[in-house]
């Protein structure tokens, strides 16, 4: 576990940056509060509907913020440093990816904290719900691996508009019905909506791990092949 | 094109290089950035517990070459081995036997030197405890023992870069390189940490670069002398001031200098160099009054003239051409 000093270091940068972090846990919330307001004369703007797609808009800018660190010290000399010590690219990978966790658990939390008095129902096992979102918050947390290892620290948030849209897209903020087409096919490949669509299930309609297991098993396989592919892309970098 | 220099002449590559009392062998290691070659096949061979310096001005592939060394970079063509180890067949192996300072001064801003120095010996895997011990001793050496629970951001230029020579020694490696550890300090710090590097002489095997003569001069056991990615000389310091000891160089301090008169004497002498005040010329024989004969008649006034030391700047401008310190 040579890399655990690695990822102590990462969580103090991370949690030293009190805007960032302020922000990845507070702009979710407040997110949820306007389009319940907006949203009132629509059955479907209600907190249980709302609540699994605005937890995963908070993923999608943790993967900004994790992919923004490791773009940031790759290109700085600490980062050349520690290449040549004996680390391997799963190890980087994983120093980099823990520090966010905690922070996912705790965006969650406050999401159905505050959600809960507007009215948050959980039909289900809320455990099941937070498996779903748990395994998808990884998968974010990958998914910034992989940005902050091919982009500059310039372009890393350029890039993220793309995963910030493909969140929206999949049903965060309004249902996938809405959408139609190749849009919608797409969205149906990606695992975004497919932990959307199964907390969702859970929670409005008390489906149970069987009912949802396809829609698990998506989620699962894409936050295992964004870490693949991270650590893949990593490794090429090790050595130029 | 291979190096002018090659180091212990060709070296069977099948051999084995393990236990051979070399710690680093390189062979034939070329590295080019599209059609710039930055290093260019070069061969060296550097002794366990020797401290050996690459000499050369910014641009000359000394970087290249310890981020060669150290698999930072894949060699275009050729190989090395550290202790024995291909760095590139075996570079888990290569980078559990060394440790880098870099040029830029690589610290954990947020951390204070204690962690900085936790953070290294963990991810080479050493135990806290002689971690802890270890850090004791070289904030020690280093004189940063006071100021080491502050955070590092606080720290001068000088103290950053003595902390990152201290995070490269914590993990006892054999093989310690250090990139222009001295670069935009000051005289007094770079001569600090000359006497820590100093303390390490026939510890550990050193490689240093630098491009401060004095620096190298100081410090070295031998000293390659790079420029375009080539050696151009390989010795000690005594060596290499030895190899133009059958040339004399004659300081001259005199005042109405013209183009005219320098060029003059660059006609008749092999090296002439404008340095403050006056020129330096070199030849294998500089004669006084034929320089006073010929300068005087163009109005040229002469104040002094002496005899001086060869010195590595010499030598330098000798095989290049140039000056270090361009």
């Amino acid at each position: 576990m040579r890399f655990m000093e690695l990822a102590k270091r990462n969580f103090k940068e991370t949690y030293l940056d009190l805007l960032s972090l302020g922000l990845v846990i507070i702009f979710p919330p407040a997110l949820l509060l306007i389009l319940q307001a907006i949203g009132a004369v629509d059955p479907f703007f209600t907190a249980t509907n709302l609540a699994p797609g605005i937890v995963l808009f908070g993923f999608a800018l943790l993967s900004l913020s994790s992919g923004m660190l490791l773009a940031k010290d790759r290109e700085s000399a600490f980062l050349s440093r520690l290449l040549t010590a004996p680390l391997r690219a799963s190890d980087f990978i994983s120093a980099y990816s823990l520090p966010y966790i905690p922070v996912a658990i705790f965006q969650t939390v406050v999401v159905f904290t505050v959600a809960a008095p507007l009215g948050l129902e959980i039909s289900g096992n809320a455990g099941l719900v937070f498996l779903i979102l748990f395994v998808m918050s990884i998968g974010y947390i990958g998914l910034g691996m992989i940005l902050g290892t091919v982009f500059t620290y310039k372009t890393v948030s350029i890039a993220w508009i793309a995963v910030n849209l493909l969140t929206i897209f999949g049903g965060a903020w309004f249902p996938l019905e809405f959408i139609g087409g190749a849009i919608r096919s797409t969205m149906n490949a990606l695992p975004f909506a497919h932990a959307i669509d199964a907390a969702r299930d859970v929670m409005v309609h008390g489906a149970g791990f069987g009912d949802i297991a396809t829609d698990f098993y998506w989620v699962l396989g894409y936050t295992i092949v964004f870490f693949a592919l991270g650590v893949f892309l990593f490794r090429r970098k090790m050595v130029e | 094109m291979g190096s002018p220099y090659q180091d212990e002449g060709e070296v069977d590559m099948t051999e084995s290089t393990k236990g051979n009392g070399f710690a680093i062998q390189t062979f034939g290691i070329s590295r080019k950035f599209g059609n710039l070659v930055a290093v260019d096949g070069i061969n060296l061979s550097v002794k366990e517990g020797e401290l050996f310096s690459l000499l050369g001005p910014n641009g000359a592939g000394k970087t290249v070459t310890i981020k060669m060394l150290c698999c930072l970079l894949r060699p275009s063509s050729g190989t090395a081995t550290i202790m024995g180890h291909d760095i590139q067949k075996d570079p888990m192996a290569v980078k559990k036997a060394i440790d880098v300072s870099p040029q830029e001064t690589a610290i954990a801003e947020h951390l204070n030197a204690l962690e900085n120095l936790s953070l290294i010996g963990g991810i080479h895997g050493l135990e806290k405890e002689e971690v802890k011990k270890r850090s004791k001793e070289l904030l020690e050496m280093m004189g940063l023992t006071n100021r080491a629970k502050e955070q590092v951001r606080k720290y001068s230029g000088g103290m950053k870069r003595r902390l990152s020579i201290v995070m490269a020694l914590v993990s006892d490696p054999q093989v310690l390189f250090l990139d222009e550890p001295t670069l935009g300090l000051d005289p007094q710090s770079r001569r600090g940490i000359w006497e820590h590097i100093a303390e390490l002489k026939g510890k550990k095997t050193i490689v240093l670069t630098t491009h401060y003569l004095e620096e190298a001069d100081a410090l070295a056991d031998r000293i390659a002398i790079m420029d375009e990615g080539k050696i151009m000389a390989l010795g000690t310091p005594r060596e290499l001031k030895g190899s133009i000891s059958d040339m004399q160089v004659m300081v001259v301090k005199a005042k109405n200098l013209t183009t005219d008169a320098i060029d003059g004497l660059r006609k008749m002498y092999t090296e002439v160099k404008v340095i403050e005040d006056g020129i330096e010329i070199k030849a294998k024989e500089v004669s006084f009054s034929e320089v006073v004969d010929y300068l005087r008649p163009k109005g040229v006034e002469i104040e002094s003239t002496s005899q001086k030391q060869i010195t590595l700047d010499d030598v330098f401008l000798h095989l290049t051409g140039k000056e270090l310190r361009e």
